[in-house]
């Protein structure tokens, strides 16, 4: 006897069919409201000459890294990605990445306060990340269409889906590393659920959360690249354009660029991590 | 009213403690219940009282279940049955909010490893507590200045936790506790993490505030003679139940059982036993006013002694004769003991430890008199008897 074909592909179809259906016009609306907010960080930050903008982020590198050598890095990567024709692709790429992790730390962190502080939370979410993580990323391209159109807008949706872990992770574990003798200590002087929260475990799970950060933060880069075959353009769109093409040389311009500014976003943001530790 | 008054506390560590409750109570031991049922007996039964103002030592080997017994008191471990009663007031019966106004009140806590916040400075540290209770930032800060000088840490409240030394850092702790000014005060092995000289340190300290302050401490130790030193009474437990309550000296003279005994035996006893325990309450003394040389001879001679401590009418120590001095001042016909009275000896308080009379024993040619405040005779302690003392362990009839 042969057993029927389960119709799994078919239920998960079915299901999303019924989500666009019905949730198709919230989300559209919020696409679009997303997508003009985006046009205007893009914009805005075009609108500043490129040199001031360069200079302005080396500066900045510097001053929150503490260290030349990095300041020095950003402002020569920078310099090349505006001399290889790269600048509005990389400020586009910068914008989505910005608003993505933005996004996903604002739902991760919480999440993983959650699943920090309740039993429960922690059985459903875990699961739910590991299938999050292992799913192919591609994957997660194909709905975003239905739901945002292509663009964008369905671009930051799978980017966030696909970065958001490590936030909700690390939050998580920094909470549950603090030290059960001052969880006591901060109960034994009278604490209530929410001052034990924010004057003992954030502040000391602070260095995890920002290692979660720069993880989503890189994550969300090597998502654009993926993200550009649904219309992301930015320097993942360059990528992509040349893999069409087999324009080797283009292909590793656009590579580099996002290389550069991944290794910017990295260095800064361990510093800002490390300086809460000490 | 007893200040905290524990009433058949037990405690059971497991998901079904009232199989092994019932055990228990039919006379099982620890062992057997956890070979059993796989359930921990933390508190057996334990009662005991600390009265205002008293220093109570809970004492016992780790696993004895004594920082079980003091997490009960503020409920940071939810006991399985029996009673706590704070002030008159049951806290088995406080729902959250009331249990953390209790904390915050009346229950400082100072522990084992400090738990020092180490984002906070130590200022922050030590206000922690005003500042869930909510109070003004000015008034805590102010407050929390206070607490560290008392511990004597001003100028380092800028620092934080790491840059301190262990001392300092359970001075910090110390401070953060009596910040709140709490009647009570939980220490729960406060100075076992230092080294033993800051320990003694600590110890001297702690007696030192205690008389300032007069706060209610519960103070969990496994070392007895720290237990001995700072104790007004102490509370011995092994495997979860309290084997015997009582003074230093009680413990060390009349220990309840083995255990006990065995617990002091490495104690050192010359902390405890003071002049009031090692001193002769009946010894023969020259009265300066009605003997005579030949008479205080007599007395030397029915008591084989060479030298007598002499008193005054009002029978206050003004010196010592020896049996020499007396036979020349027969020799020569006199009897006015004045004349050859050994004046100003050397006299200790009854409270005297034993560590300081054996140096001070040592090369004493007479008795070493122990007086009142008002330089009165309370009683006498000879070198062979103090010896004794140390080598009984306190044991000696007081009137042998």
């Amino acid at each position: 006897m042969q057993i029927p074909r389960l119709p799994l592909g078919e239920g998960i179809e079915f299901i999303i069919d019924f989500l666009v259906d019905h949730c198709a016009f919230a989300t559209k609306a919020l696409s679009a409201f997303l997508e003009h907010g985006l046009d205007l960080l893009e914009d805005g930050m075009l609108a500043i000459p490129p040199i001031v903008f360069i200079i302005i982020v080396a500066l900045l590198a510097w001053r929150l890294s503490r260290k030349k050598s990095i300041g020095l890095f950003a402002l020569l990567g920078l310099l090349l990605i505006l001399n290889i024709g790269l600048w509005k692709a990389t400020v586009s790429t910068i914008a989505l990445v910005l608003i993505a992790t933005l996004i996903a730390i604002a739902i991760g962190v919480p999440l993983g306060i959650g699943a920090a502080m309740s039993k429960h939370l922690h059985k459903i979410i875990m699961p739910t990340l590991d299938v999050m993580q292992t799913m192919p990323a591609f994957v997660y391209l194909i709905p975003a269409i239905p739901f945002f159109g292509l663009g964008k807008i369905a671009a930051i949706f799978s980017t966030v889906i696909f970065a958001m872990p490590p936030a909700i992770r690390l939050t998580c574990l920094g909470i549950k590393q603090v030290p059960p003798e001052l969880v006591e200590c901060a109960e034994a002087f009278g604490s209530t659920r929410s001052q034990r929260l924010f004057k003992l475990e954030l502040p000391l799970a602070m260095p995890t959360i920002m290692a979660g950060v720069n993880q989503t933060v890189m994550l969300a880069l090597s998502m654009v690249v993926i993200a550009s075959m649904i219309g992301a353009k930015g320097l993942g769109g360059e990528v992509w354009k040349a893999i069409q093409r087999l324009q080797m040389g283009n292909g590793f311009e656009a590579g580099i660029g996002i290389v550069i500014v991944a290794m910017i976003l990295d260095r800064v943001l361990q510093k800002v991590g490390a300086k809460k530790r000490s | 009213m007893s200040k905290i008054k524990v009433e058949n506390l037990y405690k059971i560590f497991g998901t079904v403690p009232r199989k092994a409750m019932k055990m228990l109570q039919a006379g099982a031991t620890k062992d057997e219940i956890m070979e059993k049922t796989k359930h921990g007996v933390g508190v057996n039964n334990a009662s005991f009282s600390v009265e205002e103002g008293e220093i109570v030592v809970v004492m016992g080997l780790s696993g004895s279940g004594k920082s079980t017994l003091v997490r009960c008191i503020n409920r940071l471990i939810q006991p399985t049955s029996g009673n706590v009663w704070i002030d008159g007031q049951n806290i088995m019966q406080l729902d959250r909010n009331e249990l953390r106004d209790l904390r915050l009140n009346k229950l400082g806590m100072v522990f084992q490893n400090f738990a020092l916040f180490p984002h906070r400075t130590v200022v922050q540290n030590t206000e922690y507590g005003l500042e869930i209770s909510g109070m003004d930032a000015a008034v805590r800060r102010e407050k929390a200045m206070e607490a560290l000088s008392l511990v004597g840490l001003e100028g380092w409240e800028e620092s934080y936790p790491s840059q301190l030394s262990g001392g300092m850092q359970q001075r910090v702790g110390l401070a953060r506790a009596l910040a709140l000014d709490p009647d009570i005060l939980l220490m729960d092995e406060a100075f076992s993490a230092l080294d033993p000289l800051i320990r003694r340190d600590m110890q001297d300290e702690l007696i030192n505030l205690q008389e300032k302050m007069q706060k209610t401490i519960l103070f969990i130790s496994h070392d007895l003679d720290e237990a001995l030193k700072i104790g007004d009474r102490i509370v011995l437990m092994k495997d979860g139940a309290i084997v015997q309550i009582g003074t230093p000296e009680d413990i060390l003279t009349n220990p309840a059982d083995e255990y006990v005994a065995r617990f002091v035996e490495t104690a050192d006893i010359t902390q405890v036993l003071t002049a009031e325990t090692v001193m002769k309450k009946s010894e023969a003394v020259a009265n300066l006013k009605t003997d005579g040389p030949r008479a205080a001879l007599r007395k030397m001679k029915t008591n084989a002694i060479s030298c007598l401590i002499t008193l005054n009418t009002a029978h206050q120590v003004v010196g010592v004769v020896t049996a020499e001095d007396c036979r020349d001042l027969v020799a020569k016909g006199e009897r006015d003991l004045n004349t050859i009275l050994v004046k100003d000896p050397v006299t200790v308080l009854p409270d005297t430890p034993a560590a300081e009379l054996i140096q001070l024993i040592y090369d004493l040619p007479y008795p070493l008199a122990v007086v009142d405040e008002n330089n009165k005779l309370k009683g006498v302690i000879v070198r062979g008897r103090l010896l004794a003392a140390l080598a009984e362990r306190g044991n000696i009839d007081a009137d042998s």
